[in-house]
């Protein structure tokens, strides 16, 4: 395979493994918090048991995004040295804010969130975990600000090939940031609500009555339920931001060969790039009109207006249709929760069962999402700016194809651990139930 | 009129903020690196409160690497892709350490018999796999990043020796962070790896002016010679107070514990400083200015605002954590 290829999977690969971590940490950084401040108005040990069994979860997860986010920051350097020579002037503050406000952070409060609570006053170490929540966000949000500007570049010009910096709060405020940070924070919170649901659900189900997984599955059932009808309304408006900017992307998510009214909404297809037609259509008549223009006579504009200039068909088309199915059983499968858990109710067998199920559903929905857009970008780095192929490296593909391999083979290995790590916490935190009185933080040991 | 402008001095403003980025995270994670190195001659029990002494600060230690790699990609965008590129083999090797060894901090504390045994295995390869490539990529980049045998072999030559520097200033934060006879063997770990890496830094010393003509008329010109004297003559005092501290160590009483570290902080300050003035203002040895790679001033002056502003809050929140978690290391404990 060519260098080029080999350097796209091998971003795509450390993409995929890194968006898993933060996706959760995010959100359950502000559960924990949550769970903590429940505590503190309670005096409730469930509170409490919650959050030292979800605070785990988050130091494993937090782990894994750190180690692998380290990864990606040198991926710029080694696999796309054209990326920052191009943009360097505005994704490098982008990124050196990241590591300034957000990094470090996180980084430092995550040890007193972790190991501080006998050590320090019970309120610093709610301020501890308020500031770790404060952190990931702040991280997402310059992310999602650089990724966003990629994708709707604003606020520069280019003198000699390169861009410069001409109004920043245009960079950070791009066209597309509000929606894109809006559907990320969301996803955040629905991976995290499900995960906390799915795993609680799980330890329930194994005969696990302490009162601690009662109430962090139902706090994930309730976020669930109130997120995903929100999220569904920010995919949309998503949806409309994407067609104004990138009319390419939203053609190949819409599997649509033809500038044309009256767009059919596939709910499936086979797209077909060779004869640029699709295959096996299951349609709405009108309905793609109608959600995109919102009149069924609307003219949607189609891939035959990008011909040579618009992202490969089928992923995009294949990867938009698992994030709304997934978006539409979380909708479902919530909302039955809320449902069945009404008036104090216990979780019946059957809604155990389902929660389980969907335990890492935000994850199939967040990485098919995430393709959708960046796919869709294609085959543009940074929109009418950079092609990718213009950022790579000349490193060997010999290098590149190794390293990938040993990336995969470690990614594929920490994400079976990780996975199962998750379960044995679970399994053995019902066996401690009981046993571990919440103390009182102690005074800090004389010692030094 | 020169140096007003702001052209020249913000690449200066920023090759000394990585400077300062790129030590912390030698002098810090150097040691948890160390101590992950040090658990391969350790039992379990000690294994468990070594990564006890280092647990709640790991993670900001390795931020700083995170922090001196965004600021050379910020402020020297071409030197990063050049340097980068040459060295892909190697940083590909040390961040299968650094994610080995990050990810089993974590997997360690939640398993049991074997399954930890073998995340333990992977913390220790882990950090001495990060080690050596951080080392082997110092000694390519100090002879101008060539090619060939020659150069892998010093290369793994200042590996080696970054190890054993590594592994010293880890044994001598376990002097200071325990007691008993996990201290007592600190020592013994912190007289044998302070020779070797005493041979690393004479080794870098001896190949850097020889591999650059221009660096050595830096050294060895007149007055130079005299004024920069004191640099390599203080680190060998600082060897031969902590050798002869080590002699002394461990005090029932506890006292003089602090010196090893001290003076390891001390000697990783001068190696890093004689370096850096022997660099300078090369940012890719002998083929880059810091000038010739510097990004738009526009950009950088927006970086170096927030710098100024939040690199003295993270030093006061540092403190903060190195406050609360004083004294000798204790298990860990999450509630």
């Amino acid at each position: 395979m060519e260098a080029l290829t080999l350097a796209r999977l091998q971003f795509a690969a450390n993409i995929t493994f890194h968006i898993l971590f933060p996706t959760i940490t995010i959100a359950l950084g502000w559960l924990l918090l949550f769970f903590k401040l429940r505590f503190r108005a309670t005096g409730e040990s469930r509170w409490m048991e919650a959050y030292g069994f979800w605070v785990k979860v988050f130091a494993l997860s937090f782990a894994l995004g750190v180690v692998s986010g380290i990864t990606m920051s040198f991926q710029f350097g080694t696999n796309w040295p054209g990326f920052m020579e191009t943009v360097g002037n505005i994704a490098g503050p982008l990124l050196a804010y990241e590591v300034l406000t957000a990094f470090f952070l996180e980084a430092t409060f995550v040890a007193i969130m972790l190991f501080g609570f006998r050590r320090v006053p019970d309120w610093v170490h709610t301020g501890a975990t308020l500031l770790v929540a404060v952190g990931t966000t702040l991280s997402a949000f310059w992310i999602l600000v650089l990724n966003s500007w990629m994708h709707t570049p604003a606020g520069f010009e280019m003198r000699d090939g390169v861009a410069h910096a001409t109004d920043w709060l245009a960079i950070i405020f791009n066209p597309s940031m509000p929606y894109r940070l809006v559907h990320m924070l969301l996803a955040s919170g629905l991976t995290a609500a499900f995960l906390v649901a799915g795993l609680s659900a799980w330890r329930w189900r194994r005969g696990d009555r302490s009162p601690g997984v009662l109430a962090a599955l139902r706090t994930g059932v309730a976020v669930a339920a109130v997120l995903i009808p929100l999220q569904i309304v920010a995919g949309d408006l998503h949806g409309l931001n994407t067609l104004e900017h990138q009319p390419a992307k939203v053609a190949a998510m819409e599997g649509n060969w033809q500038t044309r009214p009256n767009v059919p909404l596939l709910l499936f297809a086979v797209p077909d790039e060779e004869t640029r037609t699709n295959r096996f259509e299951i349609a709405v008549p009108g309905g793609a009109s109608l959600i995109l223009k919102h009149d069924t006579a609307g003219v949607v504009p189609g891939l035959d207006d990008f011909v040579g200039q618009h992202p490969p068909v089928a992923p995009v088309f294949y990867g938009f249709r698992i994030m709304v199915g997934v978006g539409l059983l979380m909708l479902l499968v919530s909302w039955a929760a809320l449902w069945q858990l009404r008036g104090g109710r216990e979780p019946r067998p059957w809604l155990l069962l389902a929660l389980v199920g969907m335990t890492f559903s935000g994850w199939v929905a967040t990485v098919a999402g995430w393709y959708v857009t960046e796919i869709g970008r294609q085959p543009w780095l940074v929109s009418g700016l950079l092609l990718t192929r213009d950022a790579a490296g000349a490193v060997p593909a010999a290098s590149i194809g190794m390293t990938l391999a040993m990336y995969l083979i470690l990614y594929a290995g920490l994400l079976a651990a990780y996975v199962a790590v998750l379960f044995r916490l679970a399994a053995k935190a019902g066996g401690a139930v009981g046993h571990r009185p919440v103390a009182a933080p102690l005074p800090v040991p004389a010692v030094g | 009129m020169e140096m007003m402008d702001s052209g020249h001095w913000l690449p200066v403003a920023f090759t000394v903020l990585m400077g300062v980025a790129v030590l912390a995270y030698v002098v810090l994670d150097g040691y948890d690196l160390g101590v992950g190195i040090l658990m391969a001659d350790a039992d379990d029990a000690q294994r468990d409160r070594m990564v006890a002494s280092i647990g709640p600060f790991w993670d900001a230690n390795e931020t700083w690497l995170v922090l001196a790699v965004g600021l050379l990609l910020v402020a020297f965008p071409v030197a990063h892709g050049m340097i980068l590129g040459a060295l892909y083999l190697p940083v590909a090797a040390m961040l299968l350490g650094l994610i080995l060894r990050g990810v089993s901090f974590e997997f360690r504390a939640k398993t049991e018999g074997v399954q930890r045994r073998w995340w333990n295995q992977a913390f220790i390869a882990g950090s001495l796999l990060a080690a050596l490539a951080q080392g082997y990529m110092l000694g390519l980049y100090v002879l101008g990043l060539p090619q060939g045998p020659a150069a892998m072999a010093f290369g793994m030559l200042t590996g080696l020796c970054l190890a054993a520097g590594y592994a010293f200033i880890g044994a001598a934060w376990l002097i200071l962070k325990t007691d008993g006879p996990l201290q007592a063997k600190a020592v013994v770990w912190a007289r044998r790896t302070l020779g070797l890496a005493a041979l690393g830094m004479v080794a870098v010393s001896v190949a850097t002016p020889l591999a650059s003509g221009r660096i050595a008329e830096r050294w060895f010109a007149l007055p130079e010679l005299f004024l920069l004297a004191p640099v390599p003559l203080m680190a060998a005092l600082l060897f031969g107070i902590v050798a002869l501290a080590l002699r002394g160590l461990p005090r029932a009483d506890d006292r003089w514990s602090w010196v090893p570290f001290a003076g390891a902080v001390g000697i990783f300050v001068l190696g890093f400083h004689g370096l850096a003035y022997s660099f300078f203002p090369y940012v890719v040895p002998e083929r880059l200015t810091v000038w010739e790679a510097a990004s738009a001033p526009e950009s950088l002056m927006i970086i170096l605002v927030g710098a100024a502003v939040v690199l003295p809050l993270i030093a006061a929140y540092t403190l903060f954590v190195y406050r609360v978690f004083r004294g000798k290391a204790t298990e860990l404990r999450y509630d």
